[in-house]
């Protein structure tokens, strides 16, 4: 049922407006207070230094405060987080390190092309509200291979699922490992593998004490931290050059500047019109194939991936799980409203300070990032003034005036150096590194969680030893927690790929592998297990063959398609095998049918207490 | 289980869902396919085409969303299969 023992929590539930409001004026008092500091004349690295480790305090103190020795909120926070804070912690748990740090400047890069993640990325919500979540919920569910189990009888499909679950998750969350890494040896410098397991520790610490209610709370105190560190910025940004501090309003006219600095780059020979990808211009880098198929891979991704879906497992209601995704989705567009104006402030700052600037007088933040690996001027890492005037005079340009083709900006930059570039004071660049630590961190919690409670509750409790105490499952989750980090850290401190790559990739491998069974197990009866195992195993294998061929087996593409869309071929093959075969088979059993038409029905509880029990008697 | 208010029920469930995936697919593709001939029309300064992807296709998904779980919830209650309010 929904209504739990009481965990020691109901005031906490009771007086969260009071609690997140005393947090968010805390919080705003802090970032003052650093102001004030740096005003006096303390030193950039020190402040640097109290952001991040005072937020990853209160994070950690969130995570201990939240510890449960309940299986029922560790597994789902008791269900009863209000429909409003679970937007708020979805959101959180949703964008992620390649939302915050990446997708603005991929927008900077990409131009129109890039809009294929804004769309990709809000739309599925839809898909969420409409198809899945509600369902999922009613059936009452610990972990998304617990439906598939119920629903297609059995080990195979829950092992099918754990399957998806972890590949998808495991690849995310290396991303966020990634990202983490990336922030903290700029701020803290510190090596960047350092960084890495740094980062991993107070990710450990905020998730493994108190599982789902933990990480619930924290990733609350996250989207807070995370939203203000993106907004501010580009809201001071827009005050300052329009005098209106509503960036997303006022860009339009920096995408005008943009158009007509383009031109006049191509009139002063700054560019080329060959080589020019105009900013506004639709499919400069992706074709309309792609660009749709990105946009459905994403959109259909994020209705299939475990971190999200358990999300929706912790509201009170099935009513409260649908206004969730709406909530989820408005917290999530506050951000995806302003990448873009994010993305063309930095493009026009970058235009009109740095290219056509003598390469003597370039700005130092050039520098500061060159020094990383992250810009490059003539094709060198721009370490010193030296350095790259030697590489620019044997590309051939001997006047030492900077062209556009010659300045590379990695994209992971854009935002964590936006401050630096239009020269706001360094109390701003910590504000976003720590808001860049809050969205990584909150998404790698969810994501650890996701595989960890799959690794627990499905592979350990459910098919290994049914007869496991409580006790005993949550140290055994808290065990597997601690191993998955570590195996994700260390393949992040290799530095696979870049951090969108790798999670359109989780994405496309979720939607290949989850969606066609989790769609068609709740809206058609005749769907059966043979169907669903056959419908996985075609769709996941084919998207994997895909993405791995592509990316290290040296296969070509096929018909254009680029690995970040691999569902594109892996989704249908799913959905056509699982319904041919679901066709041949003799269709479900009646208890089989009957329980999806009490899961379709929003009332009479839950269908499985406490993710263990048999189907209530019809 | 299949009683005859419970086979209306989940027609206009069906309803719901399908009037919703079609909006969703209306602005999360269709109207891009048109990219070139709005960014004719300029919106608040932006080119119209641009804006529906930056902003306007996702202000249409978040009130979808909204609207959705209104409907649902009322036709949830007409048949009587909506939970008890607490």
């Amino acid at each position: 049922m929904t209504t739990q023992a009481d965990g020691g929590g109901s005031d906490f539930v009771n007086n969260l407006g009071k609690i997140y409001g005393i947090y968010a004026g805390g919080f705003a008092a802090f970032v003052i207070l650093l102001a004030i500091l740096e005003q006096v004349g303390v030193p950039d690295r020190v402040i640097g230094y109290l952001f991040v480790f005072f937020t990853l305090a209160v994070y950690a103190g969130v995570g201990i405060l939240s510890r449960t020795v309940l299986v029922s909120e560790y597994y789902v926070a008791g269900r009863r987080v209000p429909a409003l804070y679970n937007g708020m912690a979805s959101a959180a748990d949703w964008m992620s390190g390649a939302s915050f740090v990446g997708l603005a400047g991929s927008l900077y890069i990409l131009g129109y092309d890039g809009l294929a993640f804004v769309l990709g990325w809000t739309g599925g919500y839809v898909l969420v509200a409409v198809l899945v979540a509600p369902y999922l919920r009613k059936f009452g569910a610990y972990t998304v291979p617990d439906f598939l189990a119920a629903r297609f009888g059995g080990h195979i499909a829950r092992f099918l699922g754990i399957i998806v679950l972890f590949c998808c998750s495991f690849t995310y969350v290396t991303a966020q490992i990634y990202a983490t890494g990336i922030i903290a040896s700029r701020f803290l410098g510190v090596e960047f593998e350092i960084a890495v397991f740094v980062g991993l520790l107070c990710i450990l610490l905020c998730s493994m004490l108190g599982g789902m209610r933990a990480v619930t709370w924290t990733q609350v105190a996250q989207y807070i931290v995370l939203i203000v560190a993106y907004l501010i910025p580009v809201v001071i940004l827009s005050a300052q050059r329009y005098g209106v501090p509503v960036p997303q309003l006022m860009y339009g006219q920096a995408l005008q500047e943009i158009a007509g600095l383009e031109k006049q780059f191509v009139a002063e020979g700054l560019a080329s019109a060959e080589t020019l990808k105009p900013y506004l211009q639709p499919f400069t880098t992706y074709n309309p194939l792609n660009f749709f198929g990105l946009i459905l891979c994403l959109m259909i991704g994020t209705a299939s991936l475990p971190h999200l879906l358990m999300r929706f497992f912790t509201t009170p209601s099935v009513r409260d799980t649908r206004k969730s995704v709406g909530w989820s989705l408005l917290f999530i567009v506050v951000l995806y409203f302003t990448a873009p104006a994010y993305a063309a402030f930095a493009k026009l700052e970058v235009y009109q300070t740095v290219i056509g600037t003598s390469i003597d007088a370039l700005p130092s933040w050039i520098y500061t990032y060159g020094n990383l690996g992250l810009v490059q001027i003539c094709g060198a890492d721009a370490t010193a003034i030296d350095a790259i005037k030697a590489a620019c005079f044997s590309a051939g340009n001997p006047d030492g005036i900077l062209g556009l083709s010659e300045l590379s900006i990695d994209r992971d930059v854009i935002v964590i150096a936006m401050p630096e570039i239009a020269g706001l004071p360094y109390v701003i660049a910590g504000l976003v590194a720590a808001g860049g630590l809050a969205a990584t961190l909150s998404t790698a919690d969810g994501l650890l969680l996701a595989i960890a409670n799959a690794l627990s509750h499905d592979i350990y409790y459910k098919m290994v030893d049914p007869h496991a105490s409580t006790a005993r499952r949550l140290t055994i989750a808290r065990l597997l927690l601690v191993l998955v980090a570590i195996g994700a850290a260390w393949l992040a401190s290799t530095r696979p790929t870049d951090i969108l790559s790798m999670v359109a990739w989780a994405f496309s491998l979720a939607a290949a592998g989850n969606f066609p069974a989790l769609v068609l197990g709740v809206w058609w009866k005749r769907c059966t297990a043979a169907g669903a195992v056959a419908g996985i195993v075609a769709g996941f294998g084919i998207t994997l063959f895909y993405v791995i061929m592509t990316q290290y087996g040296g296969m070509g593409e096929w018909f254009g398609i680029k690995n970040i869309s691999a569902a594109l071929f892996g989704l249908p093959a799913g959905v056509i095998v699982m319904v041919a075969v679901s066709l041949l088979t003799p269709e479900p059993s009646k208890e089989i049918q009957d329980l999806v038409d009490e899961l379709r029905r929003p009332r009479g509880g839950t269908l499985i207490n406490g993710g263990d029990a048999r189907p209530k008697a019809a | 289980m299949a009683n005859g208010n419970d086979v209306s029920w989940w027609s206009r469930t069906k309803g719901l869902m399908i009037t919703c995936l079609a909006i969703w697919a209306i602005f999360s593709f269709v109207i891009h396919f048109f990219v070139g001939g709005l960014n004719e029309i300029t919106f608040l300064g932006f080119p119209l085409g641009y804006y529906m992807a930056a902003q306007g296709s996702l202000i249409v998904c978040v009130i979808l969303v909204f609207w959705f779980s209104g409907r649902q919830d009322s036709i949830d209650r007409e048949f009587g299969v909506a939970e008890d309010d607490y």
